[in-house]
């Protein structure tokens, strides 16, 4: 395994990447297809995408999950981008092992064990001191706000590191204040990461099954957890169609995200280029 | 004075995340540990109160023993979490045999495709999960893609049954967690200077030894990093074996669900979650320590 | 101040008692177990270029960051132009530095960097835009106000940190550092362009660096230092020809140090016998050990004559030896000659006439090395 690109390492990816997106084009195909029996191909339809729009379930379900998951976003990503900001800057103090701990654990911790726990605690909160008053929005958002304040946190944390720490020492060198610094230099430079924290915030909220469904009440069912009701009974053509509106709007994004970076980071080069060029 | 606010400052900073997941995420586990001693009664929360135990201790400490021999006594938890475990390490041993060529093959690709191939890997990722596995269903099932198109070939004769088998489950896993294990190892490998391969080389190396000795060591933390975030979420993993296992696949997570969903028995759910928690300590410090010494390193 | 005159600023350079601008006081900063800085005093005075030189991991990045602000002292006081700054945090004090890797903000342009100091002391716009603007003149930047750090080369970049820091008039200007990132020919031109800013300006520099030539070039006075400690302060000729002890000896430069025991001490001469000589040196100056005490004496390899024919007088300050490595440089040469002893001497000669093949000092040739009474330097630690 040198620096060729062997015959091994060529087929395993292309493998890989079949493995990852057969599933995926698999579903696009099926969304179109005429008949109910999903496998079964009768012929070309958007017929199923006419009955998803007409789904009120599913369409008040993804409402309720939108709306979740970008409340969810902002206050992860705020909590998030203080506990990052602490652990990449504050050196050592105390507490740090501690925060450390919380703020990995719940990257890898079954999601059924952090569903299960936030359930009890809400309940006994509840019983204790009234708040909060049943189950819906509320605890579903506390709930992911927990967990995917932690990815935010190591994203954050992993950016500020590599910040050169000599920029915002500079600015207090010139006579900014810490507070001061980090809203005129610190925040614009992790700006993109701060985005990008946003929207895995919002996409682990959008996308989480197992702990809304610990700590969801009745009437406040999120997408998932409809979606999971009807494709545990089996296939779905609708599902299909709406998996191929996610899939679409996703790679729309990312698209766009990956050509304006590449457009930046072309125009950066050229820059650089030129400055190199004009020095005397 | 002056330190003296930086230092409250610095204090407010750390201290409204570190109080929000000590409230959400650490506290927590102490009520799900004590509900797990706890006996269960009928009725809303269906657990016996928090607070009258206190003049019955000894009680407490008979029906704690209860549930907890329960897991232990009953060979469905006990096979549920041996399996749980077996799935596990079987999925992350397949994910990092499947995700090195992968990872290997992207870190050097040239620049240009790189970004692009980084991206199809997380592309998957931000679409839904819980569709990725649904669309196995469709591939899987004995009238699905893969059985309708080997019949119409005619290399089989009748449909090879496998969605609702462990085969499914392991295929489901080791899919939908592909991406966790091939992220750490890419960033591992993508900092591995070549030029040791080839000083290796130099020195007389054969490819696979240089491979042993060398390469594996210096990614040694994208490994151990890749193989914890497939490894300790997959042990609890309740959405696969829910959709693609046969009902006699138990593995733990789905017996938590099932306890708490199905049988409303909260007390045994915490306990089937605590004693999940204790066999998982030790992998998710392990975790952590990787995770702290990655972003220690400036 | 920076608004002292250069003429003030001259005489400063030149007057030797005047008043401590900068002064530490048993400085002390600890990390842990570690002792970064070990108890230094040190005085810098007004308009001068003061370069603190070391190695890495000596502390003198740790000084400067003191001086900063960036880091307090463990104990031991700092004080600028009369004033304690000890305590106070790196925005309240006089002071701005040019960083090593200069710390241009990526999203502003050249203009809005240097006028960011300005700003901060809610200056009105127009005096920003004009003293900025000035700046920028100083260092000819003008003409890229509108640009951003990444559209500018290494030498512009390294310009603009310059005026930055330079902008608010601060009582001492802190450089770590400052012409590393440049390559050989840029920072030779720039050190000059250095010198002339501070002389036009008039603001006391201190300087951090590991590069000796950097430090030669620029400063009007150089503190050595190792390990946590100042070892020496003095001009660059002080520090060169005066060394005070092995480490700057060696440090600065290249020497020869031989081990050695003084025989004869008298006030305007000294005797130091050396067994690694195979004879004895004669000083024409008097040092303070007592007799019999064991002293190196450092002699700089360009201070050696080498030649083929024994030097006329008596016989100390010299010896014979076989060449045993030639090294052509260019502009000199490098012999090392073995000594009956056993031990290599370092020589280098400039080749003042043009090189041929014949004729020139060759491998193996037997040798007299010599040189004059007042080239030996004695040191005793």
């Amino acid at each position: 395994m040198g620096g060729r690109r062997s015959v091994f390492v060529v087929s395993m990816m292309a493998f890989g990447f079949a493995f990852l997106y057969v599933p995926i084009l698999s579903m696009i195909v099926y969304s179109f297809n005429e008949s109910r029996l999903v496998t079964v191909w009768g012929g070309f339809s958007t017929r199923w995408y006419a009955a998803l729009l007409h789904n009120e379930q599913l369409l008040g379900a993804a409402q309720l999950s939108l709306k979740i998951a970008a409340i969810n976003a902002t206050g992860a990503t705020l909590l998030g981008t203080l506990a990052g900001l602490a652990l990449a800057r504050f050196g050592r103090f105390r507490g740090r092992a501690l925060l450390t701990g919380m703020v990995t654990a719940p990257l890898v911790m079954p999601e059924v064990i952090t569903g299960l726990s936030l359930l009890l605690l809400f309940v006994a909160l509840e019983q204790v001191i009234g708040w909060p008053a049943g189950r819906g929005i509320t605890t579903i958002t506390i709930a992911h706000v927990t967990f995917s304040m932690a990815y935010v946190a190591v994203v954050m944390q992993s950016r500020l590191a590599t910040l050169d720490e000599s920029l915002e020492e500079a600015a207090m060198d010139l006579g900014a204040r810490p507070l001061k610094v980090f809203f005129v230099i610190t925040l614009p430079i992790v700006l993109p990461a701060i985005l990008a924290g946003w929207l895995l915030a919002f996409t682990l909220s959008w996308d989480d099954l197992v702990i809304s469904s610990f700590v969801s009440g009745p009437g406040s069912s999120t997408l998932p957890i409809v979606v999971f009701s009807k494709v545990r009974l089996g296939v779905s053509p609708e599902i299909n169609a709406l998996a191929t509106i996610l899939v679409l709007i996703v790679t729309i994004g990312i698209v766009t995200a990956g050509m304006y970076m590449q457009r930046q980071e072309r125009r950066r080069e050229r820059d650089v280029q030129q400055a190199v060029a004009a020095r005397g | 004075m002056k330190r003296f606010r930086l230092r409250a400052g610095r204090a407010a900073v750390s201290a409204v995340p570190a109080l929000w997941l000590l409230l959400f995420f650490a506290v927590p586990f102490l009520i799900v540990l004590k509900i797990s001693v706890s006996g269960m009664r009928l009725g809303m929360p269906p657990y016996e109160p928090l607070f009258t135990w206190a003049t019955s201790l000894v009680l407490d400490l008979r029906i704690h023993l209860d549930n907890y021999a329960f897991l232990w006594q009953d060979p469905l938890y006990r096979n549920a979490y041996l399996n749980s475990l077996r799935v596990a390490a079987v999925s992350t041993l397949l994910c990092l045999l499947f995700g090195y060529p992968l990872a290997w093959g992207i870190a050097r690709a040239n620049p240009a495709w790189r970004n692009l191939l980084l991206l199809l890997i997380m592309l998957p990722f931000w679409t839904s999960f819980l569709l990725r596995v649904y669309a196995w269903i469709g591939i899987l099932k004995n009238n699905g893609l893969i059985n309708n198109t080997l019949l119409a070939l005619g290399v089989i004769d009748e449909p090879i049954v496998m969605l609702q088998t462990d085969f499914a489950v392991y295929l489901g896993i080791v899919y939908s967690y592909l991406p966790f294990m091939v992220l750490p190892l890419y960033a591992a490998i993508e900092k591995l200077d070549m030029t040791l391969l080839e000083a290796a080389a130099d020195l007389g190396c054969r490819p696979f030894r240089a491979f042993l000795t060398i390469t594996v060591p210096l990614t040694w933390s994208g490994i151990v990093a890749g193989s914890l975030l497939v490894f300790i979420p997959a042990v609890g993993e309740f959405v696969i074996p829910a959709l693609l296992g046969g009902p006699d696949s138990l593995m733990i997570g789905r017996v938590l669900w099932e306890e708490f969903f199905n049988n409303r028995d909260w007390p045994v759910a915490s306990a089937v979650a605590i004693a999940m928690l204790v066999l998982l300590v030790v992998p998710i410090m392990v975790f952590q320590h990787v995770q702290g010494r990655e972003g220690a390193v400036r | 101040m920076s608004n002292a005159r250069p003429d003030q600023r001259t005489e400063a350079r030149q007057d030797t008692r005047a008043e401590p601008y900068v002064r530490l006081e048993r400085v002390t900063r600890k990390f842990g177990d570690f002792v970064a800085v070990d108890d230094v005093s040190l005085q810098i005075r007004r308009g001068e270029i003061f370069c603190l030189l070391g190695g890495s991991g000596c502390g003198k990045t740790t000084l400067l960051r003191m001086l900063a602000g960036f880091e307090q002292p463990t104990s031991g006081s700092i004080w600028i132009d009369g004033v304690d700054v000890t305590g106070l945090p790196p925005y309240e004090r006089p002071v701005n530095m040019m960083f090593q890797s200069y710390a241009l903000f990526p999203h502003m342009t050249v203009e809005q960097n240097v006028a960011f100091g300005l700003r901060q002391d809610r200056i009105p716009r127009a005096e920003i835009k004009e003293r900025a603007g000035a700046m920028l003149e100083l260092v000819r930047m003008r003409e890229f106000a509108g640009r951003k750090p990444h559209q500018l080369s290494g030498g512009q970049r390294q310009r603009v940190a310059l005026a930055r820091s330079l902008v608010k008039r601060p009582k001492l200007l802190l450089l770590d550092e400052p012409l590393a990132a440049l390559d050989k020919k840029l920072r030779q031109h720039t050190q000059f362009e250095l010198i002339n800013i501070q002389e036009t300006l008039g603001v006391t520099f201190v300087v951090v660096t590991h590069d000796q030539e950097e430090a030669m070039t620029l400063a009007s006075r150089i503190g050595v230092m190792n390990h946590g400690e100042i070892i020496q302060v003095g001009t660059p000729t002080d520090i060169y020809e005066y060394p005070n002890s092995r480490f700057v000896a060696d440090f600065i430069g290249s020497v020869n140090l031989f081990e050695g025991r003084l025989v004869e001490d008298e006030p305007d001469y000294v005797r130091i016998a050396s067994d690694e000589l195979g004879g004895a040196f004669y000083i024409s100056h008097g040092v303070s050990a007592a007799p019999g005490a064991v002293v190196w004496v450092a002699l700089r390899p360009e201070k050696i004559q080498i030649s083929r024919e024994q030097p006329e007088g008596d016989g100390d300050n010299r010896i014979a030896g076989v060449v045993a490595e030639i090294a052509y440089l260019g502009d000199q040469s490098v012999y090392l000659v073995r000594l009956a002893s056993g031990r290599q001497v370092r020589v280098t000669q400039p080749n003042i006439v043009r090189q041929g093949s014949a004729g020139r000092i060759t491998w193996d040739e037997a040798v007299w090395l010599s040189w004059d009474a007042t080239s030996p330097v004695v040191v005793t630690q």
